[in-house]
């Protein structure tokens, strides 16, 4: 495939990203206008008190006297110019605030996305290879378990279990904030940290890949092309491997890319109990602060997150397997 | 329908399912005799641990925990259920006019199908409860409006297919009104897919109710178990139980909807049973 067209691919979906991206702003835009209270109301309340003159000039300067329409184009050319607002109550722009809490949350995101497809291809395959065999029947019962658990009170009782009881990892935070670790020892310490938030979203997002793999493992078993492998005389082991496993694999990485929006919430909830620095524990603490125009802000981003993860996706399955015409 | 009875009970992880439900269920029915005091009250010393005095020990108030696991199995169920019914009317709608009519109609929905599966549907139900306030309602109307893609989706697929089907076309031929086609030939003949994945969207709406009321989002005066989770939370060190039981009864309650669904399905859809 030339490097040209794909390029000229991901430019495509990225203009065809644009409209979904322009209605969250106006749905957002809906949501702050529905919220009690405008942003005349914000300031006069962070100042004290305002009399209704003062009030008026503010609305004035907002543009909050506008009628809604020319209020929403002035909303979107904020936002365009990547503009989401100011938090008092962390006294910083919502940009620059998200920015800072994005990078544990795309550490956290990353690391749960790579085990659970990893643990759940290997699951998955393994139960369909041993269908209706002890092991098939272990793995379902295990993703029945996994999910229906609430991540949130799986990982309480992990600290129950492993930081609590045990003592073997920390509860909360991302790193040992009095150590001032440097170099290597930074990277340990916050991977001891990962351990379980990461492998709370881990369990819930690996069951939902083990029955899928399961499945697709089990439609590509009965495909021409495995009898003709067959009849070649390779065996087993090796038609599962390197060729069932390869092209079972497609449909559930393609799975995995479109959940990355309920990875996000999952990780909103795992963030706030082990207290890990990213947007969820943000926005959690947004809701506590009702701090709108910061939650807005975090949704914003996390929308746009994904339309992004889902593009790389995308392209990554046209990479993995060329059948697939490039439209 | 002989014959779907009898898959289902040959099913044994499903008739497990079902008498788990049948169990949470009874329990939600009889929590008002067995506990007729409100669940809120505080009855003995706090921090009891289970299987004393109190059946599941009390919390760091001194409420009884069984009592709020019973009250609290009324609110999640009745949210679960209710935000599920919502969304399916809606899924149902949009995916059927979708699929029905198809051409332009059918883009336009898709494409505000789409729009919604992009969302990060937990953040937008924090969202939207946190603008419109915490009570049963706004949580019920969070719940419904991140859960109807799948259903409209799967309507679509389904109206879709039956549309060409030859019984169809005859209707069409016959004259028949297109009310007359989508609720008396194609809806019915839809109803057990329909069937199947609400019964799995109940469990996944009382994830997402208990996940909102663990944040503190739901009505500050009904017990529910994701509240007293996190309001358990602080003294997770020294009283475990109070997060331990609200959230078994989580975890059991969703896992028999799961069971009774994937039951259902084999019972339904005798030929997507190799899935």
């Amino acid at each position: 495939m030339a490097w040209n067209q794909s390029a000229a691919y991901a430019l495509r979906r990225l203009l065809q990203a644009v409209p979904t991206v322009l209605v969250i702003v106006a749905l957002n835009f809906l949501l702050l206008k529905l919220a009690p209270g405008d942003a005349a109301d914000v300031l006069a309340g962070e100042a004290g008190s305002a009399t209704p003159e003062f009030m008026a000039q503010l609305r004035e300067k907002f543009g909050l006297d506008q009628p809604l329409g020319v209020q929403l184009l002035l909303y979107m050319k904020q936002i365009v110019t990547f503009d989401l607002g100011y938090s008092f109550r962390h006294s910083m722009p919502v940009a620059e605030l998200i920015l800072s809490r994005l990078g544990p949350t795309l550490l956290l995101m990353v690391t749960v996305f790579g085990l659970a497809v990893g643990a759940g291809a290997l699951l998955g395959s393994l139960a369909a290879r041993n269908l209706n065999r002890w092991q098939d029947n272990m793995i379902s019962m295990l993703t029945v378990l996994a999910y229906a658990t609430p991540v949130f009170w799986a990982g309480l009782m992990l600290i129950v279990l492993f930081s609590i009881k045990l003592g073997w990892f920390p509860t909360s935070g991302m790193q040992q904030v009095a150590a001032f670790h440097e170099g290597f020892a930074k990277v340990r310490d916050i991977a001891h940290h990962l351990v379980l938030p990461a492998f709370t979203l881990t369990m819930f997002y690996m069951a939902l890949y083990t029955r899928l793999m399961r499945a697709s493992v089990l439609e590509q078993s009965s495909m021409d092309y495995v009898v003709t492998a067959r009849a070649k005389g390779l065996t087993e082991r090796q038609i599962a491997r390197r060729h069932v496993f390869r092209n079972a694999l497609l449909p559930v990485v393609t799975m995995a890319g479109v959940q990355a929006g309920a990875m996000l919430g999952g990780a909103v909830v795992v963030e706030t109990v082990f207290a890990w620095p990213g947007l969820g524990l943000l926005a959690y603490e947004s809701l506590f602060a009702r701090d709108l125009n910061l939650l807005l802000g975090i949704f914003f981003v996390s929308t746009c997150l994904v339309v992004i993860v889902n593009l790389i996706v995308d392209l990554a399955y046209s990479f993995l397997d060329p059948r697939i015409e490039l439209r | 329908m002989q014959a779907g009875l009898s898959r289902f009970f040959r099913h044994k992880p499903a008739v497990l399912g079902l008498l788990l439900l049948l169990t949470v269920l009874l329990a939600a029915a009889l929590a008002g005799v067995v506990y007729p005091a409100d669940p809120f009250a505080m009855v003995g010393k706090p921090f009891q641990p289970p299987f004393g005095e109190h059946l599941l020990g009390t919390d760091q108030l001194g409420r009884d925990l069984a009592a709020g696991v019973l009250h609290g199995a009324r609110t999640t169920l009745l949210v679960g259920v209710v935000a599920t019914v919502i969304a399916i009317v809606v899924g149902v709608a949009i995916g059927g006019l979708a699929g029905y009519f198809g051409g332009r109609l059918d883009s336009l929905l898709m494409r505000f199908t789409e729009l919604f599966q992009t969302i990060p549907f937990f953040l937008f139900a924090i969202l939207l409860v946190a603008v419109l306030g915490a009570s049963i309602g706004s949580v019920i109307f969070a719940i419904s409006l991140v859960s109807w893609p799948p259903m409209a989706r799967l309507v679509r697929g389904e109206f879709m297919s039956m549309r060409n089907r030859e019984f169809i076309q005859a209707c069409v031929s016959m004259g028949m009104g297109h009310a007359r086609i989508v609720f008396v030939h194609i809806l019915p003949n839809t109803l057990s897919s329909i069937i199947v994945t609400g019964s799995l969207m109940v469990a996944t709406a009382i994830l997402i109710e208990s996940g909102l009321s663990f944040l503190g989002l739901s009505d500050a005066n009904t017990m529910s178990w994701g509240f007293i989770i996190g309001s358990g939370r602080s003294v997770l060190r020294t009283a475990w139980w109070v997060c331990a039981m609200p959230g078994m009864a989580i975890l059991l309650t969703v896992m028999a909807i799961n069971l009774v669904g994937d039951g259902l399905n084999d019972a339904l859809n005798p030929r997507l049973r190799s899935q």
